[in-house]
């Protein structure tokens, strides 16, 4: 994980290193209140080949910080913790479970001279504490999502049981933790969602409906296309999180491989003279594999009392993704499975190319593309919504943004700002790389704007973004 | 026969045209025409009764015995009665009141001509038609004579007369089988192109084969079609009989273009009722409908199996007539499939031994649990006259029954109601944008659209059917939304212009099963379309569902004609400044009322504030009038006294 990117410079080369993981734990203090039982009170530690002795001093030493400061304010426990080597970010998500977090912070390697070894230089204030609280928060509603809460694991199968559900969970995803590409993007937890004209939409409604009632297993739908939300069944939180997952681990997973053209997603599957694209991106691969197991992954969503277990089945046929969630108390069979095949497959390929078509008709009629002067992040509080213009198209391993990491900063520091407040405010910045960077918040939306305008004075800035308002944003209220 | 009463789909009609019952001093005859029946006494002399369909039309008189009557018929409007005696003349009396009543007498022009029978195609036009042709004639009735008109020279076997569209058809040739149509039309006679019906056997040596009982004319969705009963024939490859329709156009060649199945054998009537075929079968009891507009989509092009399973005609009680009825003695049963019927196009059957004549009518009712597809239902119910409650019951009943799968069913039933309903709409506004670009150029005068009972609009469908349909409590709100949604698809698909009842109706569902979420994604959408009730709907949820604000917002800034009240939202919210700077951004600053944005300002406590504002309204006066003072028009509260007073306390230095 250890990046290494060297600065252009002679001979006397300098290393620059992204923040990056250093120790990922969990614990309860109640569990080993007693001198000797201390780690008993360790959950999950990362990484787990660290001796014995120096996890519980780690563990005790952040137990120790949130008392002590808690004594300040009862109410906000310590969320973060400034070192120079490192940032640690504390979060209880459940009562007396501590979930801690370990960042090194970005540093520069100067070589010196004479074979003495090289100097480094931490960058303490490079890190915001609103990115990666927010990924440590994203973590357990991960977790949360795949396994319900630690206090169901305890109910289920006490420590026991809740420490294998953490070390199988949080082994793999660390693995996916990406922290040197965490941004304000992590920090709304947004969804994207797809535009489409009104007719469509109906049609999708019509479809989802439609299915639902045939197979009245399924208790919940969403529907995305493009990895994009159009419709979701779950509440607005459920499917946030759910959103990340599918977006940033599931679809990703299986682009790839059509991306490479393996495991062709053309499946001339003739079922009833219907040609469909539909297949599963969980559950089976294969339906006609007479070995093929219908086991799904099981996802927690709440519910009114408490939360419901469901499978997820997720269902696919070209750029259009259906996800069906059943309740987990029945038991899936290849006879439902096939039902649900010869039924969705083939509308769901038709809508998909419905979709596809008025998208491309719609954006013929906005016109061709001009590379604009701008980019932007939008984000409204209210529906999750959110868009980017400064980051590609997500893959499984990074999340690339077109922009220098010092001006993503400014877009965080300006959020940190606004959440402050509840006013609306309107920030202008003149970035030190003549970049000018525009913040403006009204009622619960946020814009970003990144302005590539270096002789521009603030009055050409603020009218060049009032031009973007009202070109992108018209239909929405949103002051100036 | 012991199935339920509801099943039967036709009926005789409850109010029949009474007559006395053919016998052997009395004569009945039937004009379709003016649908009179003749009832005629020992020749006339002791009385000749006419009953119409309505007392206008009931006429009653004598006349001479002058021999047998073969045919008698008024002509339009009760003017002329021709009488037929004799197969070489027909007779004619005035019934128009002041001119002479005495008998008159035309003989057939053509020499050694028999009459076969006669037709009044106006009120003073008549047609004679003779073995050897037709004349077609004008009658003078105060000169008490005729002038012929037109002839033609044919063989004639027999005839059919159509009145509606007052065409005669001739069985010409020696098999009878090439029919020859004449068209009439304000003393104008014109020839159509002949047709052969096809006969299932050529008879050797030839001989009439095509009888006039198997051929029929009507119009059926304002169409002429000759209907011809093809019976059975053992030796061609015809296992059941079947009707045969030739469509007759006005003008072009005639064309074989249905064939109805009728899946049996035996002896068959015609009637054609509200633009169905309706076929007895007097064997097994039943009638057969079909409607050739009805896509059959299993079976050859234009080839219709029945829509409805073969049922008899209601049962029929008929009172016992005569004086001498006692009150308390129950109808007798009417014996339906009688062979003493007759029928008549388009729908009437009369019992002549009886002396009944009744209209047949189709119930819709009990088709409804009879076609099971509801789609193939909606198509057949579309096409009826009486047709709104009953199609507007049959979409409660698919919604109320709750069966697995129905969506799609509901989905077809919204899509076929709603592409008549836009079909009117069209035709409606086609025809406003006719009236308004003027009738200068409108030479073919546009008919304003009749509306008929098919078109089933937004409100038929929210009080008949939606809105008790969400308000039972039996069945989930998952379909109750379903439903809704997909009638506002279907809407949408055919560009119909949704009504804010249909909304609100969505809005209250979705908010009392709490699903805000369902809701606010619908609006992200426009799936409701904007509008200021539906901005104000959605204000008024704010305090359950606090983004309902911002939705509203969103909602009266696109509108473009709400500005005033998104200045009272934010004013209501307090948001003084922001009300401000939007009332400068659509340029409404200049006319806004000072007053409520100071009131707002002062309400929030906040001096500076309210400073502000006062400030830039007294920026705003000096722009426009040059001076910072508000117009005495505008009521300002006290408060705003003190405060122009401030500064000069200041400068007093007190």
């Amino acid at each position: 994980m250890q990046q290494g990117k060297s600065r252009a410079g002679g001979a006397m080369q300098e290393k620059q290193y992204t923040p990056s993981l250093l120790s990922f734990f969990i614990y309860n203090p109640t569990f080993g209140p007693r001198e000797g039982e201390e780690e008993k009170k360790i959950l999950f530690y990362h990484p787990s080949d660290i001796e014995k002795n120096e996890k519980i001093r780690n563990v005790g030493l952040c137990e120790a910080i949130v008392q002590f400061t808690r004594t300040f304010c009862p109410t906000k426990p310590a969320k973060s913790l400034h070192t120079q080597k490192n940032r640690q970010f504390f979060f209880e998500p459940e009562d007396n479970f501590w979930i801690v977090m370990v960042v090194r912070n970005p540093m520069i390697e100067k070589p010196n001279k004479d074979g003495k070894p090289p100097t480094i230089e931490y960058q303490e204030e490079e890190i915001l504490d609103t990115v990666y609280g927010a990924v440590v928060r994203q973590c357990y509603s991960m977790y949360k999502l795949f396994n319900g809460t630690f206090g169901r694991a305890m109910e289920a199968g006490g420590v026991e049981l809740l420490t294998q559900k953490l070390e199988k969970f949080f082994y793999r995803y660390l693995q996916t933790l990406h922290l040197q590409s965490c941004d304000l993007l992590d920090v709304f937890g947004g969804i994207s969602f797809f535009p489409l004209d009104k007719m469509t939409y109906l049609k999708i409604q019509s479809f989802v409906n439609r299915v639902e009632e045939s197979l009245s297993l399924i208790k919940y739908t969403a529907f995305l296309y493009n990895d994009q939300l159009i419709w979701s069944g779950l509440e607005q939180d459920d499917m946030r999180i759910l959103y990340k997952y599918l977006t940033t681990s599931l679809f990703p997973r299986h682009s790839e491989p059509e991306l490479a053209g393996r495991d062709s997603p053309l499946r001339p599957e003739v079922a009833g003279n219907l040609l469909h694209y539909g297949r599963f991106l969980t559950g089976p691969t294969n339906l006609k594999d007479p070995e093929a197991k219908f086991r799904f992954p099981k996802i927690f969503v709440t519910a009114e009392d408490g939360y419901e277990e469901l499978h997820l089945i997720v269902y696919k046929a070209m750029s259009a993704a259906a996800c069906f969630m059943i309740s987990a108390s029945v038991e899936l069979t290849r006879d439902f499975c096939e039902q649900l095949d010869g039924l969705v497959g083939p509308q769901l390929t038709l809508l998909a190319s419905d979709i596809c078509e008025q998208f491309t008709i719609n954006r013929r009629i906005s016109g061709p593309e001009k590379e604009p002067q701008f980019k932007f992040i939008y984000f409204n509080h209210m529906n999750l919504a959110e868009k980017s213009t400064i980051h590609m198209r997500k893959t499984a391993s990074v999340c690339l943004t077109s922009v220098h990491p010092d001006l993503m900063k400014i877009l965080g520091d300006i959020n940190c700002d606004f959440a402050r407040v509840d006013e609306d405010e309107e920030i202008i910045v003149k970035a030190m790389t003549d970049y000018w960077v525009v913040g403006k918040k009204s009622d619960q939306r946020e814009l970003y704007v990144i302005l590539n305008q270096k002789n521009a004075n603030l009055i050409e800035v603020n009218e060049e973004v009032k031009r973007l308002c009202a070109t992108q944003f018209n239909n929405i209220f949103f002051l100036d | 026969m012991t199935e339920p009463p509801q099943q039967h789909y036709l009926e005789l009609s409850e109010n029949p045209v009474q007559f006395e019952h053919a016998s052997s001093v009395n004569n009945v005859f039937f004009d379709e025409a003016n649908k009179q029946v003749f009832a005629v006494r020992s020749g006339g002399a002791t009385g000749v009764v006419v009953k119409g369909p309505d007392d206008k039309s009931s006429v009653a008189f004598r006349m001479d015995d002058k021999g047998e009557v073969k045919c008698i018929k008024f002509s339009i409007g009760n003017k002329i009665l021709a009488v037929q005696r004799t197969s070489k003349s027909v007779d004619f009396i005035n019934f128009i009141p002041d001119y002479p009543h005495t008998e008159f007498s035309q003989e057939c022009k053509t020499k050694n001509a028999n009459v076969l029978g006669f037709c009044w195609t106006n009120w003073n036009e008549i047609v004679f038609i003779t073995d050897q042709g037709i004349e077609f004639y004008q009658v003078f009735p105060d000169k008490r004579s005729l002038k012929l008109l037109k002839n033609q020279s044919i063989n004639v076997n027999w005839y059919q007369y159509c009145p509606e569209t007052a065409v005669i058809l001739l069985s010409t040739t020696v098999q009878g089988n090439i029919l020859q149509p004449f068209a009439f039309r304000n003393g104008t006679m014109s020839k159509m192109s002949k047709f052969e019906i096809e006969l299932p056997v050529i008879p050797k040596p030839a001989k009439l084969s095509l009888s006039e009982r198997d051929i029929a004319m009507a119009t059926i969705y304002g169409q002429l079609y000759v209907m011809y009963l093809k019976h059975h024939s053992r030796t061609a490859n015809s296992p059941s009989a079947e009707v045969v329709l030739y469509h007759l156009p006005r003008e072009g060649a005639c064309k074989k273009s249905h064939v109805l199945k009728l899946n049996t054998t035996g002896k068959f009537a015609l009637n054609i009722v509200d633009n169905l075929v309706v076929v007895h079968h007097q064997s097994s009891q039943t009638s057969l409908i079909f409607d050739i507009n009805l896509k059959e989509p299993d079976c050859a092009v234009n080839t219709h199996q029945p829509v409805l399973p073969a049922r008899s005609i209601h049962p029929y009680r008929m009172p016992l007539a005569g004086p001498a009825v006692v009150p308390s003695q129950p109808p007798v049963p009417c014996q339906l499939y009688s062979s003493s019927w007759s029928v008549f196009q388009p729908d009437i059957i009369i019992s002549a031994s009886e002396g009944y004549l009744w209209y047949l009518q189709v119930k819709l009712h009990p088709t409804v649990n009879l076609l099971q597809d509801k789609g193939k239902l909606m198509d057949f119910l579309l096409r009826r006259r009486d047709c709104k409650m009953v199609i507007l019951s049959v979409c409660s009943q698919i919604l109320e029954g709750g069966v697995k799968g129905s969506l799609p069913v509901v989905a077809t039933v919204f899509d076929k109601l709603n592409q008549v309903y836009k079909e009117y709409l069209e035709a409606e506004q086609s025809y406003t944008v006719a009236m308004e670009s003027g009738p200068s150029r409108g030479s073919a005068a546009q008919k304003r659209p009749v509306r008929t009972q098919a078109v089933i609009d937004q409100s038929d469908m929210y009080t008949h059917v939606l809105s008790s349909f969400t308000e039972r409590k039996e069945v989930s709100h998952k379909f109750v939304i379903a439903v809704l949604m997909e009638y506002i698809r279907s809407l949408n698909q055919h560009q119909i212009t949704v009504q804010h009842y249909l909304y609100e109706l969505v809005i209250k569902t979705l908010v009392q099963h709490n699903l805000f979420y369902m809701l606010h994604q619908f609006l992200q959408y426009h799936v409701l379309s904007d509008s200021k009730p539906l901005a104000c709907l959605l204000l008024s949820l704010e305090s359950t569902y606090p983004p309902a604000h911002q939705l509203s917002l969103d909602m009266l800034k696109r509108l473009s004609t709400a500005n005033d009240e998104i200045v009272e939202v934010l004013l209501s919210k307090q948001q003084v400044l922001g009300a401000l700077r939007f009332i400068r951004s659509v340029g409404g600053h200049d006319n806004v009322s000072a007053r409520k944005f100071l009131d707002a300002a002062r309400q929030t406590g906040d001096q500076m504030l309210f400073y502000t504002v006062f400030r830039s309204f007294q920026q705003r006066n000096q722009r426009l009038r040059g001076s910072p003072a508000f117009n005495p028009g505008e009521n300002k509260p006290r408060i705003w006294f003190i405060f122009q007073m401030k500064p000069t306390i200041g400068g007093l230095k007190i």
